[in-house]
């Protein structure tokens, strides 16, 4: 059997063989992802992100196993980064989870970023696909830990649970843009430390200030160790799907994450074209030491590049 | 090779010493290696499934407990009956010198005692992978 009849059959050695395809950009993972694209869709995209050491992973595999004792199958993608000096990475989020690790109904993979910004790996959308097709039914997308902009997981979850810890700064980092817009739903992990009533009047205070939409982010305190209050947030989790899915904001939402994720394969499409030494009229290295030495400004050479692959 | 080699470390059996595990997992995430380490205490059953889903090139496991006859090759052979014997398993840890010829002939690699230089395991692992593409 070939990998696409194994990864359909249930194999996870098929899945887990996949997913190391798509890592390296294989061209056969898209190729798979091309003949059984019609497959995917079904399962229901959870991501997890929050500052380092916030407890993503401890609530991750919390909320793994509310959703196995529902019989619900389970998939995981534990993002952790990549040094950008050797390439290198450990990737440390299995510590949490290590009694998942011989449930059949879950499975983990853990990847480093591999150079991409933006808090995922820039193989985590086709190994959603991939745990798709594979018939999970919820799959966890655990992001590196997170600073003030790393907002791509808005762009590839279904709902998106910001995990917070208290004590972390005052009021005004609670109303700055980038992560804290986007979480659909709030968990204030640790929360029997001092700290988190305080921690959950600042988030509920961004709130208010926030535009009114039909939906509000809960928050929830937590406390991942113990299990405190997972079950809530789970609930809260299934609250949000609801809503996503009875408001119509469901389809909205994929549609503007297929867009987005159509734009971005394209731009990496014509960043290879323009990259590759395909034997064309111009050279990349000339135009940059055309541009150092001021025999051109750096705005005609994009132009003319584009004028090249467009022409 | 582009590619990262990906390699599970972990801590199999019961005792609690993990400085040398997180030594060694330093080291190949600094050589540019991708590791996945796993923790404390774990079962033959549990560094398998990992080894499988996290598809790794290498296993590379640490004891200083004294189980290591029982659990190195445990390991060894669950890996086989999973059809992952592609994969490079190498130990560590405090081993007596009589124990490591019978732990080679059970399919572990190399055995790395205590003093070793981590370069040298650098050197193994790179050598020795058994999965090229």
């Amino acid at each position: 059997m070939d990998l696409q009849d194994r990864l359909t059959s249930g194999d996870s050695r098929a899945l887990a063989r996949f997913l190391t395809l798509a890592e390296n950009n294989d061209p056969e993972a898209a190729r798979i992802i091309k003949e059984l694209y019609s497959r995917t869709g079904n399962a229901y995209v959870i991501g997890v992100t929050g500052p380092p050491g916030a407890g993503k992973s401890t609530l991750t595999d919390k909320l793994t196993k509310k959703l196995r004792q529902k019989g619900k199958t389970v998939g995981i993608i534990a993002v952790d980064p990549t040094s950008p000096f050797t390439g290198g990475a450990l990737l440390g989020d299995r510590i949490r989870m290590q009694d998942l690790f011989t449930d059949p109904g879950v499975f983990i993979r853990s990847m480093g970023t591999r150079g991409h910004l933006g808090g995922l790996s820039r193989a985590t959308q086709s190994a959603v696909k991939a745990m798709d097709i594979f018939g999970k039914d919820f799959i966890f997308i655990e992001t590196v830990g997170v600073g003030q902009s790393e907002v791509d997981i808005v762009k590839t979850a279904d709902t998106v649970v910001m995990v917070m810890v208290p004590g972390l700064g005052d009021d005004i980092q609670a109303i700055k843009a980038g992560i804290m817009e986007i979480g659909d739903v709030f968990a204030i992990n640790k929360s029997d430390r001092d700290g988190a009533d305080k921690t959950k009047i600042e988030l509920e205070m961004m709130l208010d200030f926030s535009e009114k939409k039909d939906w509000r982010p809960p928050i929830h305190n937590v406390v991942a160790t113990t299990d405190a209050g997972v079950e809530e947030l789970l609930e809260c989790i299934f609250k949000h799907r609801d809503y996503l899915m009875d408001s119509g904001e469901f389809k909205k939402r994929r549609y503007r994450n297929t867009r987005e994720e159509l734009i971005n394969l394209v731009k990496e499409r014509v960043l290879e074209l323009i990259l590759k030494d395909t034997g064309r009229e111009y050279n990349i290295d000339d135009l940059v030491s055309r541009v150092l030495s001021k025999q051109i400004d750096i705005y005609s050479a994009a132009e003319e590049v584009l004028g090249k692959i467009s022409g | 090779m582009d590619r990262p080699i990906r390699v599970l470390v972990a801590k199999p059996g019961l005792d609690g010493h993990d400085r040398g595990a997180k030594v060694i997992a330093r080291a190949l995430r600094d050589a540019g290696m991708e590791v996945i380490y796993t923790g404390l205490r774990q079962t033959p059953e549990q560094i398998v499934e990992a080894a499988i889903q996290e598809d790794v090139d290498v296993v590379a496991m640490s004891i200083l407990s004294g189980a290591h006859n029982h659990l190195f090759p445990k390991v060894v052979s669950l890996l086989r009956e999973k059809g992952a014997d592609d994969i490079l398993v190498v130990g560590g840890g405090v081993i007596p010198d009589d124990d490591i010829p019978g732990l080679k002939e059970a399919g572990i690699a190399e055995i790395f005692t205590p003093g070793t230089p981590t370069s040298k395991a650098i050197e193994f692992i790179k050598a020795n992978i058994k999965r090229l593409a």
